[in-house]
């Protein structure tokens, strides 16, 4: 049973601890942006390109402004001395990195269907919106850039002010000589090409933002669905141009990101621009069928991958070269994201040769950005797809392949050939328990039974075995991948005069359950009641530095932060408590919230006496600062590289092409569990978003560069009838660079289940000399794969 | 146009637009912001309420419609007292919910679904919840807390 609620504070840590987050969300008194309650705001629409690629003739809004409850309709000309600078891209990834110009509206040229082309302010939603079909656009229409070679090709260039629609080229080649000799003397080569279709990342919270002037000195609140209200508000500061003192962004209940709340969007630099301009509160949320062309989409590479291997199947090279789809423009992190997983393209295997090479273009499509795992996902996919084709060919089995190529766990740290240490691993023993969990045994007696007796239904086993990088990161390791800021975080542990604690945390949860998890880490430390502790969040007023929740990184690096900060806090109680009891802290021993002296247990000073001590200042020992409290800024000195076995089984009609998934196993290791409620929900979410990539999911554009898969209705986002529940294990290998030995679980599940999967349906039809289906899976695109296998 | 119904137990009457959606109706015009909106084509189920003891889309209908009817939102569904619904306890205990706004629609469209089903088999709960999308959790621990809520309610 799931329902320790613990409170003593000795064992906290690694206790299936309740979340204090549900009562408000389980009642509905959770506040989420749309929710807020702001007298007088005005309602923001925003007037969407409805074609790919086409120069603006004209814009009439004059019929628009004369519609009942319209404030203002304003275009770029109206706003474009409004901001101070385009729309912010963190991450030139190269010294000529082309980055267009983009402004919160088109300026003369639509590059997206939906690219913002106006915007209307009204006293009602409704009034707002009704006002946009007012609006009269013409369009000179140009041909679209879609496919990404044929991007890559330059006939048709989008942004015609940089020449070209290759935005970068970036190369990770250590030793090119080494890599071509791997390949010459290699007894197999892979050669395989895979396509990570987009996906729209579907947070059921759609985008919202209200912003609120005050009525007097100009500062600004910033209420934004966001994972990033740090970032956000430098973002804003520099590209609206108000002062940061002035700005507080806040964000409330945020109902899930998966990445695409890690951006700085147009509409946020609108509603401030447009409060700013009018001294009114000014709102906007996104409609569901908005949000699929106007937050950032996921994905979206072609993947060339080869592996060179010697007569026993060790690979001793691997080769890749990306094609990766920036959409219309480069939004806060886009050209960063192939790089988060170019460094993993060896997977968990000990190769020593690396090559990796990516080129990114634009397209006339929605922006491309972090979508969980962004980069990992990618890499891991492209490797465990892979290593099945080797084994294939070198005629071994899935396992036996991995087996012979995992990196030694006497090889840890290891130093990888693309320029990592990865922190701590036991591969093999994480993979031969996830084997047993499994009873392979069975599953390959009972595949073969189905093919030998020509049943309709076959079995597929898929294995994927995957490393991520996360935690992110060093700040000194993104300074040398050109990132525009660091990777610390920020924590502050104060102890109040009545004992009550405050743990103000730089993380911003949207769904991951940091107030319980904090809490559980400081509460471990203190020896106090969970209750007694309050963990502060998501606004800037409160919490002024902070690096913000995306990477898998908020236990690792924020949750590190506050472990330290609360030792701090112990180090400042202590000597209190031994200036009170006159004797040196060393003597002292702390437990439950009560320091003793050693030998003699009778004298005691509590930590709550400490507290009130440090308020009241009365008699401190010497030199020492009124008040208990610590602030740390923690900057990791590594990743962290949580892995991990996953092992999907389905089941392929092969008269109708439907691929069911009827098992699902995953034996992830994320170093120490702080909470394994919490762990297995990010295991279990994961799962199912890597399973929807898949089977279900994918951004469809047709040939005129409209996504025809707009809506909820349209686009598969998996329901609980195409899933099967997980089965989940764990091993436990701490990492070396965090005080709390974890790794991080955010992504792992999504990383890890699209390969398992695909793998899957692939071993159930390679009898059939089918060796690649596109994703996702479709009835129809198994079916054809079949029909052509079996008419040869 | 003038409406009048009960929302969770008290008659509330406002004069509204005809195209005014029950969903829109809740939130904007009785402040009962718990039910959400997740789409625009009816697919997610963020917006799932009782109305007359039965879950429906409150955007798949116009609050007009709902005149003279019965409403309980996720704010009606603990006792007055504030003891929560063996769902809700279930969802808190089995962890079936991460960033949660999914969460109200999901918890009015089981209690509803076990009214109907009281003692369902996991592929029931899980056909039974096919309307409600939850991109946080995989389902596994939504599926979990149903299982258990009906266990729990049998008793």
């Amino acid at each position: 049973m799931t329902t320790t609620e613990t409170t003593s504070g000795s064992k906290v840590l690694g206790q299936r601890v309740l979340r204090r987050e549900d009562p408000k969300l389980l009642t509905g008194e959770a506040k989420f942006s749309d929710d807020l309650d702001i007298p007088g705001a005005l309602h923001m629409a925003v007037l969407r390109s409805t074609v790919a690629h086409a120069r603006i003739t004209s814009i009439d809004t004059s019929a628009a402004k004369s519609r009942p409850g319209v404030v203002a309709v304003y275009t770029y000309d109206d706003l474009k001395d409004d901001w101070a600078g385009p729309m912010p891209c963190a991450w030139p990834v190269t010294a000529d990195m082309k980055n267009p110009a983009h402004f919160p509206l088109a300026n003369g040229k639509v590059n997206y269907v939906g690219d913002g082309v106006a915007v209307v302010l009204a006293h009602s939603k409704t009034a707002a919106v009704d006002a946009l079909e007012a609006i009269e656009v013409g369009y000179e229409e140009l041909d679209p850039v879609l496919d990404l070679e044929e991007s890559l090709a330059d006939s048709n260039v989008i942004h015609s002010e940089i020449g070209t629609n290759l935005s970068y080229t970036w190369e990770l080649i250590p030793n090119k000589e080494a890599v071509d000799d791997a390949f010459a003397k290699a007894a197999y080569t892979v050669s395989e090409r895979y396509i990570q279709q987009r996906l729209v990342p579907s947070a059921m919270e759609p985008r919202a933002v209200v912003v609120v002037p005050a009525p007097f000195g100009g500062d600004y609140t910033v209420y934004s669905a966001t994972q990033v209200p740090h970032i956000l508000k430098v973002m804003l500061a520099l590209t609206v141009g108000v002062s940061e003192t002035k700005l507080r962004v806040v964000a409330p209940s945020v109902g899930g990101g998966f990445g695409s709340k890690l951006n700085v969007y147009a509409e946020e630099v609108l509603a401030l621009a447009l409060a700013r301009k009018l001294r009114r509160p000014v709102r906007w949320t996104e409609e569901r069928s908005e949000n699929a062309v106007a937050t950032i989409h996921g994905r979206g590479q072609i993947q060339n991958i080869e592996l060179a291997a010697d007569a026993d199947g060790k690979v001793t090279a691997v080769r890749v070269n990306l094609v990766a789809d920036m959409g219309a423009y480069l939004q806060l992190v886009t050209p960063g994201i192939p790089l988060l997983g170019a460094f993993l393209y060896h997977g968990v295997y000990d190769i020593p040769n690396y090559s990796f090479t990516c080129r990114s273009v634009f397209t006339n499509k929605t922006p491309t950005d972090a979508y969980r795992g962004a980069g990992r996902p990618e890499a891991t996919y492209a490797i465990e797809r892979a290593m099945d084709a080797l084994a294939r060919k070198v005629g071994v089995s899935a396992v036996e392949i991995r087996k012979r190529n995992f990196i030694p766990t006497e090889k840890f740290p290891y130093n990888s050939a693309a320029g990592l240490v990865f922190d701590s691993g036991d591969y093999l023993t994480n993979f031969n328990k996830a084997l047993d969990m499994m009873g392979m045994d069975e599953l390959l007696a009972e595949k073969k039974l189905r093919i030998d007796a020509g049943s309709r239904k076959l079995l597929g086993i898929g294995i994927s075995f995957f490393v991520e990088m996360c935690g992110l990161a060093p700040s000194r390791v993104l300074a040398s991948l050109n990132y525009g800021a660091g990777g610390w975080e920020a924590a502050t542990v104060r102890i109040l005069p009545t004992s009550k604690i405050q743990v103000v945390t730089g993380t911003a949860p949207h769904g991951q359950g940091h107030e319980t998890a904090w809490s559980m880490i400081v509460a471990e430390k203190l020896g106090v009641p969970l209750a007694d502790i309050e963990v502060l969040h998501s606004d800037t007023a409160i919490a002024p530095y902070g690096m913000d929740t995306y990477g898998s990184r908020s236990l690792a690096v924020g949750g590190s932060a506050i472990h330290i900060a609360t030792e701090r806090v112990l180090d400042k109680a202590k000597a209190i408590a031994a200036h009170q009891l006159e004797v040196a802290e060393e003597d002292l021993d702390y437990a439950e919230g009560v320091f003793t002296v050693k030998g003699s247990p009778d004298r005691a000073f509590p930590l709550a006496a400490a507290a009130l001590e440090a308020f009241t200042a009365h008699n401190l020992p010497d030199g020492m600062e009124p008040n208990l409290e610590a602030s740390v800024s923690w900057d990791p000195p590594n990743f962290t590289f949580p892995y991990g076995s996953h092992i999907a089984v389905v089941e392929v009609d092969t008269e109708t092409g439907k691929v069911d998934l009827v098992r699902y196993q995953a034996v992830d290791d994320c170093g120490n569990r702080v909470n394994p409620l919490i762990i297995e929900g990010q295991v279990h979410g994961g799962i199912a978003q890597g399973v929807a990539q898949a089977l279900f999911e994918e951004a469809s554009y047709d040939s005129a560069g409209n996504l025809i898969s707009a809506t909820l209705a349209d686009y598969l986002v998996p329901s609980a009838a195409e899933l099967p529940s997980f089965e989940l294990g764990e091993t436990v290998t701490p990492s070396p660079t965090n005080p709390l030995g974890v790794k991080g679980i955010g992504e792992a599940g999504t990383i890890a289940s699209t390969p398992a999967v695909m793998n899957a349906i692939v071993d159930a039809l390679s009898h059939l000399g089918i060796e690649n289906i596109e994703m996702p899976a479709s009835p129809e695109r198994v079916w054809r794969a079949i029909s052509a296998a079996t008419r040869k | 146009m003038q409406v009048t119904m009960t929302v969770n137990g008290q008659t509330v009457s406002r004069d509204v637009e005809p195209r005014t959606l029950l969903v829109h109706f809740l939130r904007d015009h009785v402040g009962l912001t718990g039910t959400n909106v997740g789409c625009d084509t009816s697919s997610c189920g963020a917006c799932t309420v009782h109305v007359n003891g039965e879950s429906v889309k409150s955007c798949t209908m116009l609050a007009v419609q709902a005149d003279g009817q019965e409403i309980t939102t996720i704010e009606g569904l603990a006792s007055p007292e504030g003891e929560l619904h063996p769902m809700q306890k279930a969802f808190q205990e089995n962890h079936g919910l991460q960033c949660g706004f999914c969460t109200p629609g999901m918890v009015m469209a089981a209690t509803s679904f076990l009214k109907e089903n009281p003692h369902p088999t996991e592929a029931e709960v899980r056909l039974g919840l096919e309307g409600n999308l939850c991109r946080c959790t995989g389902y596994h621990n939504i599926v979990k807390s149903v299982l258990a809520a009906a266990e729990s309610m049998g008793e």
